[in-house]
């Protein structure tokens, strides 16, 4: 067992983890953090994306030990007493619909905004291949996008 | 009709979802969230081989690993995990192979569950699984349903390779073909699909006493109660299901599951609350897969692109056993290759066939994408072969719209449509002309990317419903659907729903139509479902038909809270109620509209009871529970754009235009929304998915990496409209859930097709990857034979 200290969404943990243990398994079953889901087994899906020292990570490809000292933001911790622009573009524009990928897209998209503030529909669709829905086609999550970007996103 | 003008205030209103709020800020309640004190964790030990006996099988090594409190084998439940159902049994002699949980004597694909270990956490479980022996004793597998009737094929089971085989004819089949001056025919492929709902299956079991609660990522908590009442022997009454959040399902949660059934069992035998979760490799192997058909098809016109005949002789691969539905899956499709086209004559031969692979069933369309497939690819075939255009030969053989109602040669009646209509609005917002022009044009200079147009008219049958039509057609359960409103004191209302949502909206469409119903504020609804507790009557969501039956079940339950409401309004007001009239949430007295009463105040007069007339019960509370008489009928014209780069064989969709008729539209958003994603799940079948197994049936397909599910980067955007014509339902509603993924696979690869055919080529095998598009240009060399034969074989990734 490794020691870690990992902040998530604002509040520092410090656990005893297996080395093997994975990052999404350590915010999911031991912080609680069951906003992020889990979506396949390979870091194919995206749906696990958390933001890693500001930077997108798929959790499931992450060690919890790796992530020792590290600053980590998910879906639960984005909203900061309101809505964060990118979580309000999805409903508006209805991004969603079983809603199973969206904290790992609406945290990729942060993650795209934050490196590209007025992408192309085209950035936006590259820039989020790595996120897989099953539900929505993208049409609206390329426009949730460009919404944000419209709304001017900042982090 | 209680509904008004005023009152419709909500009806097509593009409402933002309730359901929204939770799912984005991370609050959702997936099965996979749900922890219990004492909670264990399975894991399964799966067959490496597609066919084997089983010889021995040793759990003792798990149960002595760290963590581990028990490790069963299939005989360990040989006593009570009985069969997995199915409830579809479409002919008299159909053999249905018993089906247990967990193989006990042979398994029979990749991925049979044949022993289960219960940890204290899931990695220890998993780790366990590694200290299981078993010997195994492989048998030859049996994976091409094109020879496996034939005589000395190896066996899936010992009655043999056939399943059933279902026969349907009408109209004089030989002589619509006799003398037909043309004929066409094709040989299709309906590669395996894998569904892929982006939330893993997952389940949990809890009993206290006798009484179980299982919470399942499934879309179907009361058939699933039932199955488990009705067929492992657990009282009705003591077992409650609970689907909370359901992150997607396309068919694929449409089951009773071998896990859903251990977990329950096994759970029982270790007197703690179990919990399984697969892993997408797991799935991908274990959730049934869709699709898998030979399609041979052909039709017989007159010269000027009359249709005469339709034959068609279908060969489906039911995988290693029968489950919930798998057999009658191909027969959904069976009334719909004609389609929306008139013809004399049709008949259809359907044999379903063993292999040793994960059985099919539902997935998306189940039956009617591959229908719409092969009529809408044969009919660009049959306009080539007599040199009319695609269009004009569609038109000259599609129903009119003043010929509604229509009942088809295969015995539909279609209540409304209008192809005119759609197809018209479609080809402008397309440019059909415009491109044809440019198609021409780049066909003239040689460009090696070439231009095609690909037509889908599409229509189908859904609201998969009418109890007395599924029994004729053998179907074990009914169709009707279920709906209660409960006004409370306050005024506010709860909806209760059979129909069990998992990303369609329910809480938010369902609202809106209580609202314009009852006349209260679309805030003041709270929409329950998924509990058998809280939703005791249901038969779930699938088949389009939530709407289509649900709907109209909410309708029929806000009639009777209505006329309680009227009956006790008119006390308050002193008046007749048959002086009284409903408009808005307000019951006035006709002719004196300042003497009113709001349905809220009627709802806390109730509850206050204090002055009710005599004889009345002090509730507005009222459940009804609908049954149509016949399905529903959407559909629309698709037209797909493709470049395809003959060099190599990259396929780009340049453009892709919809319009659907869907009848009234309850919200815009959500319609555009099933419309979009049901779409890109057809054009993943025509481009890039494909479940494929090896020569010795190895699932080689297990990962998303190997699965191509596209991402945004793989998918166009698309232009969506609609046209209306209204459905025989009082809401006017047809079911939109399967439409774009049944329309738009022959779309596709009609404009890949189209952009090929002056190369010779008049198919390509889904999915049409590079490499399938490359090879055919490369051996058509401007032959005109079918093309067919010379791209079927090869993997997918």
């Amino acid at each position: 067992m490794t020691h870690i200290t990992v902040t998530v969404d604002g509040i520092t943990y410090t656990d005893h983890v297996e080395p093997r243990l994975l990052l999404v398994h350590y915010l999911r079953d031991v912080v609680g953090k069951t906003g992020t889901p889990i979506g396949c087994d390979t870091s194919n899906c995206g749906a696990c994306t958390v933001l890693m020292d500001g930077v997108s990570v798929k959790s499931c490809s992450v060690l919890a030990v790796q992530a020792d000292k590290s600053d980590i933001t998910t879906i639960e911790g984005l909203a900061n007493g309101e809505l964060h622009p990118v979580q309000r573009a999805f409903h508006e524009e209805h991004a969603l619909q079983c809603g199973y990928c969206t904290p790992g897209m609406i945290m990729a998209a942060t993650d795209l905004l934050r490196d590209n503030p007025h992408p192309t529909d085209e950035e936006i669709r590259e820039g989020l291949e790595g996120n897989l829905c099953r539900c929505t086609g993208y049409e609206n999550i390329v426009r949730a996008v460009r919404r944000a970007a419209e709304a001017g996103v900042s982090l | 009709m209680t509904a008004t003008v005023e009152s419709s205030a909500e009806l097509g209103r593009a409402r933002l979802r309730k359901e929204d709020a939770r799912l984005i800020t991370g609050q959702t309640n997936w099965t996979d969230n749900i922890t219990l004190p004492g909670m264990l964790y399975m894991a399964f030990l799966r067959s490496p081989f597609a066919h084997a006996r089983i010889a021995r099988v040793d759990v003792s090594g798990a149960r002595s690993q760290p963590g581990v409190i028990a490790a069963f084998s299939g005989a360990d439940f040989a006593g009570e995990q009985g069969s997995l159902p199915c409830a579809w049994p479409v002919t008299e002699d159909i053999v249905i192979p018993a089906h247990p949980p967990m193989a006990v004597d042979e398994v029979r694909y990749v991925g049979e569950a044949v022993a289960v270990v219960v940890a204290r956490d899931r990695y220890a479980a998993a780790d366990a699984l590694a200290s299981i022996d078993i010997d195994y004793e492989p048998l030859p597998p049996v994976l091409d349903i094109r020879t496996a009737l034939d005589e000395g094929a190896p066996k899936v089971h010992e009655a043999g390779n056939k399943s059933y085989e279902w026969v349907f004819a009408s109209g004089d089949v030989d002589a619509a073909f006799s003398d037909a001056p043309v004929v066409v025919e094709r040989t299709y492929r309906q590669q395996r699909l894998i569904p892929c709902a982006m939330e893993p299956r997952a389940v949990v079991a809890q009993w206290i006493d006798d009484q179980v609660t299982l919470w399942s990522a499934t879309q179907i908590p009361h058939v699933l109660r039932f199955a488990l009442s009705a067929f492992f022997a657990i009282p009705e009454q003591n077992v409650r299901v609970i689907a909370p959040d359901v992150g997607g399902g396309f068919g694929s949660k449409l089951q009773v599951t071998a896990e859903e059934v251990l977990a329950v069992l096994v759970g029982r035998r270790v007197g703690k609350p179990v919990k399984w979760t697969e892993s997408r490799s797991e799935g991908n192997m274990t959730v049934h897969h869709g699709r898998d058909q030979w399609q041979y098809i052909k039709i017989a016109a007159d010269r000027d692109g009359r249709i005469r005949g339709l034959s068609v002789d279908l060969l489906a691969d039911m995988g290693a056993y029968l489950m919930l539905v798998t057999p009658g899956v191909p027969l959904l499709g069976a009334f719909m290759y004609p389609a929306i086209y008139k013809m004399d004559a049709y008949s259809l031969k359907c044999t379903g066939i063993f292999t040793t692979k994960m059985p099919t069933d539902a997935y998306r369309g189940a039956g009617r994408p591959e229908a719409t497939f092969a009529i809408e690819r044969i009919m660009d075939e049959l306009a080539a072969e007599l040199g009319i255009e695609p269009m004009e030969l569609r038109e000259r053989n599609w129903i009119k719209h003043e010929e509604f109602p229509f009942t088809t040669i295969a015995g539909l009646t279609y209540d409304s449509g209008n192809y005119e209509a759609a197809t018209a609005k479609a080809m402008e917002l397309f440019g059909y002309d415009g491109l044809r022009r440019e198609q021409q044009e780049r066909n003239d200079r040689g460009d090696p990317v070439r231009l095609g147009i690909g037509i889908s008219t599409f229509t189908e049958m859904c609201g998969l419903a009418p109890s007395r039509v599924l029994g004729s057609l053998s179907y074990g359960a009914g169709g009707w659907e279920s709906a209660s409103i409960r006004m409370l004191p306050t005024g506010k209302v709860e909806v209760v729903t059979g129909s069990s949502a998992h990303g369609q909206g329910h809480e938010t469409a369902w609202s809106q139509i209580v609202a314009d119903q009852l006349g209260v504020p679309f805030e003041d609804i709270r929409v329950l479902h998924g509990d058998t507790l809280v939703s005791p009557k249901g038969m779930d969501t699938y088949g389009s038909r939530s709407l289509a039956v649900g709907g109209m079940a909410l309708v029929g339950a806000c009639d009777k809270v209505v006329a309680k409401a009227k009956v006790i309004a008119a006390a308050m007001l002193e008046a007749s109620p048959d002086d009284l009239e409903f408009s808005a949430g307000q019951f006035s007295v006709r002719g004196d509209p300042e003497a009113s009463k709001t349905i809220q105040e009627v709802a806390l007069a109730t509850f206050a009871a204090h002055a009710l007339p005599d004889g009345v019960e002090p509730s507005l509370d009222s459940d009804a529970t609908y049954d149509p008489d016949n399905f529903s009928f959407p559909h629309g014209t698709h037209l797909c754009a493709t470049e395809v780069d003959t060099e190599t064989g990259f396929v780009k969709i340049r453009s892709y235009v919809a319009v659907d008729d869907v009848g009234v539209v309850v919200n815009p958003l959500i319609v555009e929304g099933q419309v979009h994603g049901g779409i890109a799940q057809g054009i993943a079948q025509a481009l890039y998915e494909e479940g494929v197994y090896d020569d010795e049936g190895n699932l080689l397909t297990t990962t998303l990496a190997d699965y191509l599910v596209p991402s945004a980067s793989d998918l166009p955007s698309y232009v969506t409209s609609r046209n209306e014509t209204q459905a025989s339902n009082r809401l006017g509603v047809k079911g939109v859930g399967e439409a774009g993924t049944i329309a738009s696979t022959p779309a596709v690869v009609n404009a890949i097709v189209d952009a090929l055919r002056p190369l010779g080529i008049n198919d390509i095998t889904m999915p049409c990857t590079p490499e399938r598009v490359w090879r055919a240009i490369q051996s058509a060399n401007g032959s005109t034979t079918n093309t067919s034969a010379a791209n079927t074989s090869g993997g997918a990734a």
